[in-house]
């Protein structure tokens, strides 16, 4: 389903058409930007609620790898938020660190551990995968409710300083949106270049048919465990990021309800592509402030709304986009 | 003749039946090399245990003389040998282009920084690629359909695509599990052609097949396995007079 290959085969000219080809996920990009613009200007309440899609579309992104490119399944990645997020909180207020070593610190501390859960449990398939890495999100959570002389238990930490490097500190909303949008952004960059490389193709491979890739050479356990690695790297990335600009963390905040929603959020902007995170996230986020006038019909509004995009584009909104800017340039 | 590949004595139990019943034979480094035999005469078993999806039971393998038995399949794919599969296994969701360039992974590399910053030598080797893949496309006579996503390509097309893919590979023996299963006479035809061709390239092909003419057409050397054992072994004319393999395919 790759809608813009980079180069042309010499044998199709025809079929290069690139100010029609890529209409549809423009239109997705532009609608992500009005939202995001629009959060911009007017501030306030809208301004909350797209700081968090924002950070939701970064952790969405790492599972989007996993999930998307390399088609496995983790119930888990919420411990690798978890892991980056307390790490951040840990360092920048009992040990006054700056937010981006700390940050620094979330990152490496999440890798160790994902390698070393990652190592064994990949070699599992299915089922089996799933649910170890369910067992993972949860003995997470136990850890941050029990240890409470370093994560305060149910209390939480607060005080957590903003994002900020040196003299400059994101505290207005403004600033929050512009640095997370940015964030978004290059790893949305880093998605498409992932995917047209090397890297990418073997995820591909293992995402196609692991007997296949193993025929051609590549070590099937090994890409799943850098796929899963980078996935968990950027959840500790979202989960650093929540607790800078929410200024608070306690274990409910990385619970199952986050790999929930952000599973929704995967497969309603479209799993495997690189717009559907972000749009996914904001829709998703979005959608019960739109209904929330309805009051008692609200719920009922909201699930109408997600089956019948599940109906319509079943491959998520950039999966849909993606296939009209495949058959126009058909 | 110099043998790329040598089978010696395999055997494969599953429980009480025996699969592959001491099999030894050895595999030209040139040319067209088929096993053939009734249903259930052991071909798909041996097959599995030549390419390392499955272990023998005893016996061993040996790749330009070098023991491979206990290897996974992508540790033999990393010293030249590459297998396709009966029933075809492409990634469905990428172009035909893009299937065969997975093929060049053993042969390419570069992993997550290359892919972020794309430095001019991953760049050039991604232009090779698409090259390399073209040329590959175009030698199984799908050049029409290179941007076409595998999923939609008719089961002919697919089996020469999962060729190309494993050539991309560079192997040194190339396995081919039933490559005719399912094609129609003119796709037989082409895949015949594009066989021979790839062993005047000079890489050795070993192929199971049911397809007698294909095989009486391009094998250079033919073993016939009956009930897990070797019958006979032989150029196609010769096998097709050795009255033990008469006697197994007529009655």
């Amino acid at each position: 389903m790759t809608n813009s290959p980079s180069t042309t085969s010499p044998e199709a000219p025809g079929l290069a058409r690139p100010h029609t080809r890529h209409f549809g996920s423009a239109a997705v990009w532009a609608l992500s930007a009005a939202i995001i613009g629009y959060a911009l200007v007017f501030g306030g309440y809208m301004a909350t609620i797209v700081a968090f899609a924002l950070i939701y579309a970064v952790f969405v992104s790492g599972l989007n790898v996993f999930m998307g490119l390399t088609a496995q399944v983790s119930f888990g990645q919420s411990a690798f938020a978890a892991i980056g997020g307390y790490t951040s909180a840990v360092l920048t207020t009992t040990y006054e660190w700056a937010p981006l070593p700390g940050m620094v610190a979330g990152l490496v501390f999440a890798l160790v551990a994902a390698f070393l859960i990652g190592f064994p449990t990949l070699r599992l398939k299915g089922h089996y995968l799933a649910m170890a890495t369910l067992a993972i999100g949860l003995i997470t959570y136990e850890i941050a409710v029990e240890w409470e002389s370093v994560t305060q238990g149910y209390l939480g930490i607060s005080g957590i300083p903003p994002l900020g490097i040196g003299p400059f500190e994101a505290v207005s909303d403004r600033a929050i949106l512009s640095v997370l949008s940015v964030i978004v952004v290059i790893l949305a960059f880093a998605v498409t270049r992932i995917r047209r490389s090397r890297l990418g193709r073997a995820f591909s491979a293992v995402a196609g048919s692991e007997e296949a890739a193993g025929a051609l050479g590549i070590n099937v356990s090994r890409y799943k465990l850098v796929s899963f690695l980078i996935a968990a790297a950027i959840a500790s990335l979202s989960g650093s990021l929540f607790v800078h600009v929410v200024g608070y963390v306690s274990p409910e905040v990385f619970g199952l309800h986050m790999v929930i929603l952000a599973f929704t959020m995967v497969y309603i902007g479209g799993l495997g592509t690189v717009a559907g995170p972000l749009i996914g996230a904001l829709i998703i986020s979005i959608l019960p402030e739109v209904f929330r006038g309805m009051k008692d019909y609200q719920d009922l509004a909201y699930g109408v709304t997600m089956i019948l995009i599940l109906i319509y584009a079943p491959k998520g909104i950039a999966g849909v986009a993606g296939a009209l800017d495949a058959r126009r340039s058909a | 003749m110099t043998a790329i590949l040598e089978v010696t004595k395999a055997t494969r139990r599953f429980g009480g039946l025996v699969a592959v019943n001491d099999v030894s034979f050895k595999v030209s480094s040139t040319g067209v090399t088929a096993v053939i035999g009734p249903n259930g005469a052991g071909k798909t078993t041996l097959f599995n245990i030549i390419s390392g999806s499955i272990p023998p039971s005893e016996g061993a393998i040996l790749l330009a003389g070098e023991d491979v038995t206990a290897l996974k399949p992508e540790a033999k794919a990393a010293r030249g040998l590459v297998r396709t599969f009966q029933l075809v296994k492409l990634f469905q969701d990428l172009t035909a282009t893009e299937n065969v360039k997975v093929g060049f992974h053993l042969k390419s590399r570069g992993g997550l920084l290359a892919a972020l910053f794309q430095p001019a030598w991953a760049k050039q080797a991604e232009r090779d690629a698409e090259e390399k893949a073209a040329a590959l496309l175009d030698l199984v006579g799908l050049s029409k359909v290179a941007r076409t996503s595998a999923s939609v390509l008719p089961y002919g097309q697919q089996r020469l695509l999962e060729i190309a893919r494993a050539l991309a590979a560079e192997p040194r023996i190339l396995l081919l599990d039933e490559p005719a299963a399912g094609l129609n006479a003119e796709e037989s035809e082409r895949l015949a052609k594009t066989i021979r061709r790839i062993a005047a390239d000079g890489t050795a092909v070993l192929l199971i097949e049911h397809d007698m003419k294909l095989v009486m057409d391009i094998a250079d050397e033919v073993v016939v396995l009956d009930y897990g054992r070797k019958i006979a072994q032989g150029t196609p004319e010769a096998v097709k007079k050795d009255p033990a393999v008469l006697a197994a395919y007529l009655g």
